[in-house]
């Protein structure tokens, strides 16, 4: 059972992490902002994750942990 | 020995196994030194691509916590002067020769003193000062060497060997008999953490103004403390002295032979000769304006350590300049000239 | 069982980068190599100026600041202060590496010093605010180009792994990108390659990343990475420009 987390108030928005997750269940957040003013990255779909860590590896603020 | 090789010889006793260069007229004596003993003992002679590479080794040999040292000339110095204000900015330890040349410009490659603003008020950018050491023999071309090293260690900061091209050339036994201190610990360098310690930066930015200027004020005190303790002067004949010669390095050995002529014709001359420019030996000339009528700078220069003197001594007593420039240096002669002028005219 | 997460040689320190700047994969690049080769403890970073001035405060092994420029002479007095037990890197950008430390970065190519040189080329000053880099493509528009660069006035933009690959110095040369996922792990294999041959001695390895600047760039992040392969790529192509232990030595490239 693949999770995958994120650091939330770090996230700077950028979205680098949505284009690059295949399962296409990543998008930034329409009613969250965190403390730096961005909607962070959330997962719309927690159990279609497969823990590939593609959007960990796109991430330019090192904010995802992966678990498989 | 000559004055350059005494530099050297010292540099590698007093523990510097690392030393970077730019060839560059009248120093080059320092570099082939380095070039020849350097493999023999283990240590790293680089000829680097130019002065600005050369000083940015020093300032990575010295963040790894060694002594390292640079030579150049006058024009050579300026390029250095970016790093300079670096290692200054960085509190890092070093060791720099600059065996001065006329200026300005490529200027001439004879002997000149006209660098003695750019030493004595740091040279490059920012508010920092560096330790300014004036050998006027080959031995002390040798013992402050080792006595720059030492402070340079002790108080995280560049010491600058500001010699010019006829000490450098200048033969002279030396005696190699010193008693060098052990090298100090340092663990404020870049050394590798070996995972058993924060790491450490070596840096000098600071975007937070308050913490910059406290940064600054911090080491002035520490230049203060260095004013108070470190300043050295040679004084000679100067306790009854009507006129006396205020000079360093090469022209200091000719105001001696005047100021003996002088006394020998019954003029009451005295010399002093600041050994370290910075800090200057304020207080030694503070001293002598008390009894002396006239004080008269000799330099290789249009006038630069004057200020200095002027303003050690608050301008108690007329300071006037005696100087050649160019790459010429005053005669013994011209400077007694100078010294019966200044009696005749007496002074205050 | 966590499979990702950052890496150790990462301090805590969150990085300052705008959104979307590829600044901060490379970063973690480089520390994933470094934990991965075992080296934290021993390895001295020189971070440059521009952007990455901060990278002293990113790594979490010993770092220092140096000189616009000058990272390659600075980090060849560390290396030469113990070469057998301290890896060094240096990080900068194409300002820094490409334009004012010229002359640093060729003469350690040329001497084949044994250090590691991180080098980022977006085409674009980033930390003083947009003006032309030495990388800048032709036509760009920068604030300092503000017609484009005109090749006529500005000459044309400094190829350094074309450049460096005809000298005899360097051990190894790649240009990589990370604009992708796949890029990104090839780019991660290049500059673990750079540091394990300083490791085994081989002298100068340097790995140029292409990389973005969105703010400076007018571009959302997205088409920034995209902006890559359509401008950016095709001008510097990717590839091995050297690698001496493998037999390619250099010289002009095909394609």
């Amino acid at each position: 059972m693949a999770k995958v987390t994120f650091r939330e108030d770090e996230c700077k928005g950028c979205g680098l992490c949505v284009d690059a997750c295949p399962k296409g269940i990543l998008q930034l957040s329409k009613d969250k902002i965190n403390k730096k003013g961005h909607h962070p990255a959330e997962c719309t779909d927690k159990d279609a994750c497969i823990g590939c860590t593609s959007c960990a590896i796109m991430c330019p603020d090192c904010i995802i942990t992966v678990e498989r | 020995m000559k004055g350059n090789e005494a530099i050297a010889e010292a540099a590698i006793q007093a523990g510097c196994r690392h030393y970077f260069g730019y060839p560059i007229t009248p120093q080059t004596e320092i570099a082939a030194y380095m070039a020849k003993r350097m493999p023999k003992i283990g240590g790293t002679f680089l000829q680097a691509e130019s002065e600005i590479a050369a000083i940015n080794m020093v300032y990575g040999v010295a963040s790894a916590g060694k002594r390292v040292m640079t030579s150049s000339s006058s024009p050579g110095i300026s390029l250095k002067s970016e790093g300079l204000s670096y290692l200054a900015g960085a509190d890092l330890p070093a060791l720099v020769v600059n065996a001065q040349r006329g200026g300005p410009g490529l200027g001439g490659i004879q002997p000149s003193q006209s660098d003695y603003f750019q030493a004595t008020r740091g040279g490059g950018h920012g508010d920092y000062h560096m330790i300014v050491l004036a050998p006027s023999s080959v031995q002390e071309m040798a013992q402050l060497t080792i006595k720059g090293f030492e402070l340079a260690d002790q108080y995280r900061m560049t010491s600058m060997i500001l010699a010019d091209g006829t000490i450098g050339q200048m033969m002279e036994p030396v005696s190699f008999d010193f008693d060098i201190k052990e090298q100090p610990a340092k663990p404020w360098a870049t050394t590798g953490t070996k995972m058993a310690r924060e790491h450490n930066v070596i840096n000098s930015l600071y975007l937070n103004p308050e913490l910059l200027e406290k940064t600054n004020i911090e080491r002035y005190k520490k230049y203060e403390l260095i004013a108070q303790t470190e300043a050295m002067a040679e004084e000679y004949l100067t306790e009854d002295a009507d006129i006396i010669i205020a000079a360093f390095g090469i022209a200091a050995r000719v105001s001696r032979n005047a100021v003996n002529e002088a006394r020998a014709h019954g003029i009451k001359a005295g010399l002093i000769r600041p050994v370290t420019l910075w800090p200057f030996p304020s207080a030694v000339f503070a001293k002598a304006a008390d009894h002396a009528k006239q004080i008269i700078s000799v330099e290789l220069s249009m006038g630069q350590m004057i200020e200095d003197v002027q303003l050690a001594t608050k301008c108690r007593v007329p300071v006037s300049l005696c100087y050649r420039v160019g790459g010429m240096i005053p005669t013994p002669d011209q400077v007694y000239q100078a010294i019966v002028e200044a009696n005749e005219k007496g002074g205050k | 069982m966590i499979v990702f997460d950052k890496p150790k040689s990462l301090t805590d320190v969150p990085l300052h980068y705008c959104p979307g700047c590829t600044h901060g994969i490379v970063h973690r690049l480089v520390a994933e190599a470094i934990d991965e080769l075992g080296i934290e403890g021993k390895t001295v970073g020189i971070a440059p100026v521009g952007c990455s001035v901060m990278a002293y405060d990113y790594f979490s092994c010993d770092m220092i600041e140096a000189a616009h420029g000058r990272a390659p002479a600075v980090a060849t007095g560390v290396k030469r202060s113990d070469p057998d037990n301290l890896i060094v890197f240096t990080y900068q950008g194409d300002g820094d590496l490409a334009s004012i430390g010229t002359a640093e970065t060729v003469h350690a190519a040329a001497r084949n010093e044994n250090i590691t040189v991180i080098f980022i080329n977006n085409a674009i000053y980033g930390m003083t605010g947009g003006q032309m880099a030495p990388t800048s493509l032709p036509g760009q528009v920068t604030q300092t180009s503000p017609y484009g660069r005109d090749v006529k006035a500005c000459g044309y933009p400094v190829k350094i792994c074309e450049m460096l690959s005809e000298l005899e110095g360097p051990e190894y040369l790649e240009r990589v990108t990370v604009n992708n996922v796949r890029p990104d792990m090839n780019a991660k294999r290049a500059i673990k390659k750079a540091f394990q041959n300083q490791i085994d001695g081989k002298g100068f390895s340097l790995v140029e990343v292409i990389s973005s600047c969105p703010t400076n760039w007018g571009m959302t992040p997205k088409e920034a990475l995209k902006w890559i392969d359509d401008n950016m790529i095709p001008y510097y192509p990717l590839g091995v420009y050297k690698d001496r232990s493998a037999g390619i030595l250099g010289g002009k490239k095909e394609g």
